[in-house]
């Protein structure tokens, strides 16, 4: 290469800077939510009093912060300092990324405002509604088109790995977004899932399991391959397995979605489909693994005495452990025990605390001294964040593996007398207190890290002096002219747009299989003669129910184990949940499975348990809701839920809409005379009707077949 | 309706196979180029992480 035909470009370090900045805001926002709903799970009151603070809202905005604003900054972050290095060109487009950058940071704004009021669609990880979404989409197209621009202007010839997990991750997060999200919209802030019940939910799932594929694992990835050679100073171990690595982690990982739906009412099918590729999953996970611990051979002597390789390490192998969790979660005869229980949560907080947080720590560890020119201001507080985030995984994931274990055998306990042995679901739930005190402790520990962090980088930075762009120089990108015998990966992995085309259809062939035929075959939604569309007051109940996230605490399907139908009633069918928008199904329960609920108390018990839970089960964790008989709803958008509903083809008659207050005022004063008799005044349009309406109503119609229907 | 759709598709069945068919060919391709590929390409490749610091870094080696 000769000295005339260099360009010289500069890379941009201050939109790095921004985002390295937004994923430490929001990081430390995102974990003491999160401490906040630990607390919430041994000390109701910590609630604060308001449904505003109150752990169904928290959780969402929790899970919400940690992995879109967090781990989505922190993505971001990486991929604008390592792509423009690795293709020898900047960001394509400066106002694009600035248009990013602000976008992304608008829409996590907006979801601190709207989780908390309850707007939202209910659904794990895709909470936020309607415009919020369309928001999401826009941002995320500006983040591709950047991407791929940057690509073409490129001047090295071949893509890096790490560039392969960034474009994976973009187009299938872009796909799976668009899917799980359709619905209608009724006003501003409330829509209705496009599918219903069981479809809804393998929707859901094939979603929730590949946003943490997509979103929390593969670009996590590019980023491992891209930070840890250059921390380590040497190459990866094995570059072929990381090819690999690559194209099965992606085949493969689309497909598992339905593992997170073992025994539910899903078709059997599906399950098993989920199941086999979840077990398969292992191979491409460990071998990325195993390619990330290898690259450090022959450098352990530095892990010893620099921060930023041991977060990589304890990373790495969180990633291990999670991947090897994951798969035999997804054996049926293991998910049985485990579903529903903290397991899950230990398990997704290895994945979150080890493998995002800790490789985050150590690309902002890395990244800060270097865009800064220096040094990292201290290495020891470095190494005490290291201890301390360790320490807080442990004292986070042990208690709840305990947890999860105690509980779960407790659940399934049966007496001598073939009685269940502990029937009343508190009973279990007072049993694991201790480890939920233990739990927000470790919970504490790593936020109190994450803090040691931020002032050490806020020292870092103040020791230096920021360098905005940096200078490069590189030879243009020259035509490539074809030789004969060149093999195909290799010509492909050249042509950015067609490599971006095949990983998509590398993805959409598992979604398409397994979801489309759920959509479209009759047979595997039996319909039940007796299920009949909410009434307008359920109806309304329903959206209450949704509004304060009470899936977060609550499950709607009784899975086919004699513990459950002994304890909870008849097993859930698919058939029963056909007008649900969206299904409610959960997937925790730290508090009753309440699909059978209905009939099983009286209004009035309904009535003093959300006043005041404890004043009905002592010792219950549940928050109480006294605001419930105090607020007052309009039903001014009835008629338009009612329409919408009508548009998804829910029987009710037609010109419903203009009558169903109507329906709706008879049934609330039925409640309110019912409640009246046992002492109890209240206005029939208050919040507490419908939701006793709702409440009362859940798993009942598949009883009136019993009583007709002989 | 969409159901109707697929149903109108001649030999409907026969698509599951050829992508099956297809995935396996990608994967015994991917393997086959895996283990002849040229090495140099595989060097450069590894290195492409170490070698894109700016020329007036000096090292990595800085904490």
């Amino acid at each position: 290469m000769s000295e005339t035909t260099l360009e010289r470009f500069y890379y941009d370090n201050k939109i790095v800077k921004y985002f390295g900045a937004a994923t430490v805001i929001w990081g430390l926002a995102g974990m003491l939510i999160g401490v906040l709903a630990a607390t919430q799970l041994f000390l109701p009151e910590a609630n604060l009093g308001n449904p505003y603070t109150t752990y169904g809202r928290i959780r969402p905005l929790h899970t919400n912060a940690v992995i879109f604003a967090f781990v989505g900054n922190a993505i971001f972050a990486g991929v604008y300092y390592s792509m423009p290095r690795l293709l020898k060109a900047p960001m394509w487009n400066k106002t694009l990324s600035w248009f990013h950058f602000w976008g992304w940071q608008a829409i996590i704004v907006s979801a601190v405002i709207t989780l908390p009021l309850g707007l939202t669609s209910s659904k794990e990880y895709a909470e936020l509604e309607w415009p919020i979404d369309i928001a999401i989409a826009l941002v995320w197209v500006a983040f591709g088109a950047n991407m791929i621009g940057t690509l073409i202007k490129r001047r090295e010839k071949h893509m890096y790995v790490a560039i392969w997990f960034y474009l994976a991750s973009f187009v299938t997060v872009a796909v799976l977004h668009i899917f799980n999200s359709l619905a209608l919209p009724v006003s501003l802030f409330k829509s209705y899932s496009a599918y219903a019940g069981v479809q809804d939910a393998l929707v859901q799932w094939w979603y929730g399991h590949n946003a943490v594929a997509f979103f929390l694992t593969t670009p996590f990835l590019g980023l491992m391959y891209y930070f840890l050679p250059k921390a380590a100073n040497r190459p990866v171990y094995s570059y072929k397995l990381s090819i690999v690595h690559f194209w099965s982690l992606i085949f493969i990982y689309i497909w598992a979605g339905p593992h997170h739906l073992l025994y539910t009412a899903l078709p059997e099918w599906a399950q098993v489909l989920g199941v086999a590729f979840s077990v398969m999953l292992i191979a491409p996970s460990w071998g990325g693994m195993v390619n990330g611990l290898l690259t450090l051979r022959g450098a352990w002597d530095k892990v010893r005495v620099d921060p930023v390789l041991k977060f990589m390490v304890v990373a790495v192998t969180a990633y291990g452990m999670a991947t090897f969790e994951g798969p035999l979660l997804s054996l049926k005869n293991v998910n049985a025990i485990a579903h529903y229980t903290d397991w899950i949560v230990a398990h997704v907080h290895i994945g979150a605390l080890g493998w995002n947080g800790f490789l985050t720590f150590s690309m902002l560890y890395w990244l800060w001294p270097r865009m800064w020119k220096t040094t990292l201001y201290s290495t020891k507080l470095a190494n005490t964040h290291f201890w301390m985030g360790t320490m807080g995984i442990l004292f986070y994931a042990l208690p709840m593996y305990v947890a999860a274990l105690t509980q779960s055998l407790m659940w399934m306990e049966f007496g001598d007398g073939g009685r269940l042995a502990y029937p009343n679901f508190l009973e279990t739930v007072i049993q694991i207190v201790p480890m939920y005190m233990l739990r927000a402790f470790g919970g504490l520990i790593y936020l109190l890290g994450a803090i040691i962090m931020v002032y050490n980088m806020i020292k870092t930075a103040a020791k230096g002096s920021f360098q905005e762009e940096e200078a490069d120089e590189a030879p243009a990108l020259l035509k490539h002219v074809s030789t004969s015998g060149e093999f195909w990966h290799r010509a492909w992995e050249r042509k950015p747009v067609f490599f971006t085309i095949l990983a998509t259809v590398a993805i959409l062939i598992g979604g398409v299989v397994e979801i489309i035929p759920v959509m479209l075959v009759k047979s595997n939604v039996p319909t039940i003669s007796s299920v009949q569309p909410y009434t307008p007051l359920e109806l309304q109940g329903r959206d209450l129910y949704i509004s304060h996230g009470c899936v977060g605490c609550h499950s709607q399907m009784i899975r086919p184990f004699r513990a459950e139908t002994e304890r909870y009633g008849e097993y859930s069918k698919a058939g029963e949940y056909v007008y649900d928008r969206p299904f409610l199904w959960g997937s925790k329960r730290t508090g009753p499975d309440l699909h059978r609920v209905g009939g099983k108390y009286p209004d009035s018990w309904h009535y003093q348990h959300m006043v005041d839970p404890r004043s009905m089960s002592p010792g219950s964790l549940m928050p109480p809701y006294p605001w419930l008989v105090v607020n007052t709803m309009s039903h001014s958008d009835l008629p338009a839920k009612i329409r919408t509903m009508q548009k998804f083809g829910v029987p009710y008659p037609e010109g419903y809409d203009e009558i169903a207050v109507n329906d709706l005022m008879i049934q609330a004063n039925a409640i309110v005379a019912n409640l009246k008799e046992t002492g109890v005044e209240v206005a029939p349009d208050t919040e507490i009707v419908a939701l006793i309406a709702y409440l009362q109503r859940l798993g009942t119609d598949i009883k009136k077949t019993a009583v007709t229907n002989p | 309706m969409y159901k109707e759709l697929l149903r109108s598709i001649e030999n409907i069945e026969i698509y599951p196979i050829i992508s099956l068919v297809m995935f396996v060919l990608f994967f015994v391709g991917m393997f086959i180029w895996i283990f002849q590929v040229d090495k140099t390409y595989v060097d450069h490749m590894k290195n492409m992480p170490l070698n894109d610091e700016p020329q007036n870094e000096n090292g990595h080696e800085k904490i």
